[in-house]
């Protein structure tokens, strides 16, 4: 699973009958400071996030698990709304 | 999921008989603000897209959940028509300044 922030969204009328009711999101992947990394894609929603906020997404086969018994065609799903990153930082070095 | 553009269309009358009257298109792959990418993909269609029509592409092993695509030899799908894309302007502000890099 990775880190990436909805930056919007996805209108499609005309869909594969699979895809009805779902909700498209626009992600910009991050790494773990937060920045953007990679090209952002298109992804399902399964938890209700919205523009701005930060999430959690799964990809590959996984990602149409969210959804069953339902059988869905994607291949990026949001599956959690991060409320916050803990990394602990890294020891501090001698000076 | 990516966003693409269709730019072609694919014929081939010796294929294997699982995909048999489908649909192939050439798409090439669009940021979300509408600007070609690299590459171009072959896609079965699964929702009667058109020329130069803005479409979504599912690929990999979930390209098969589309229906009409259980059990076929099929890696990319299109599985939808895009009306609109919104994003928020920071981001199209940011893309737009890794581009000219």
């Amino acid at each position: 699973m990775l880190l990436g922030r909805v930056i919007g969204n996805v209108v499609a009328t005309v869909k594969n009958s699979s895809l009805d009711g779902k909700k498209l999101l626009l992600v910009q992947p991050l790494d773990r400071q937060g920045r953007s990394k990679g090209k952002p894609l298109v992804a399902i929603d399964a938890v209700g996030a919205g523009e701005g906020e930060t999430i959690y997404w799964c990809r590959g086969r996984e990602a149409s698990f969210p959804f069953l018994p339902e059988i869905v065609p994607t291949e990026a799903t949001i599956v959690a709304i991060v409320d916050r990153i803990n990394i602990p930082r890294p020891p501090a070095r001698p000076s | 999921m990516i966003l693409g553009r269709i730019v072609g269309t694919v014929v081939s009358t010796r294929k294997d008989p699982r995909l048999e009257g489908k649909k192939l298109l050439v798409v090439k792959p669009i940021s979300p603000d509408g600007v070609d990418e690299s590459g171009y993909v072959v896609a079965v269609d699964t929702v009667d897209a058109g020329f130069r029509e803005t479409v979504l592409l599912v690929s990999g092993s979930s390209a098969r959940n589309a229906s009409e695509c259980k059990d076929r030899p099929v890696d990319a799908a299109i599985v939808g028509i895009v009306d609109t894309v919104h994003m928020d302007a920071q981001h199209e502000g940011e893309l737009a300044a890794a581009r000219r890099k």
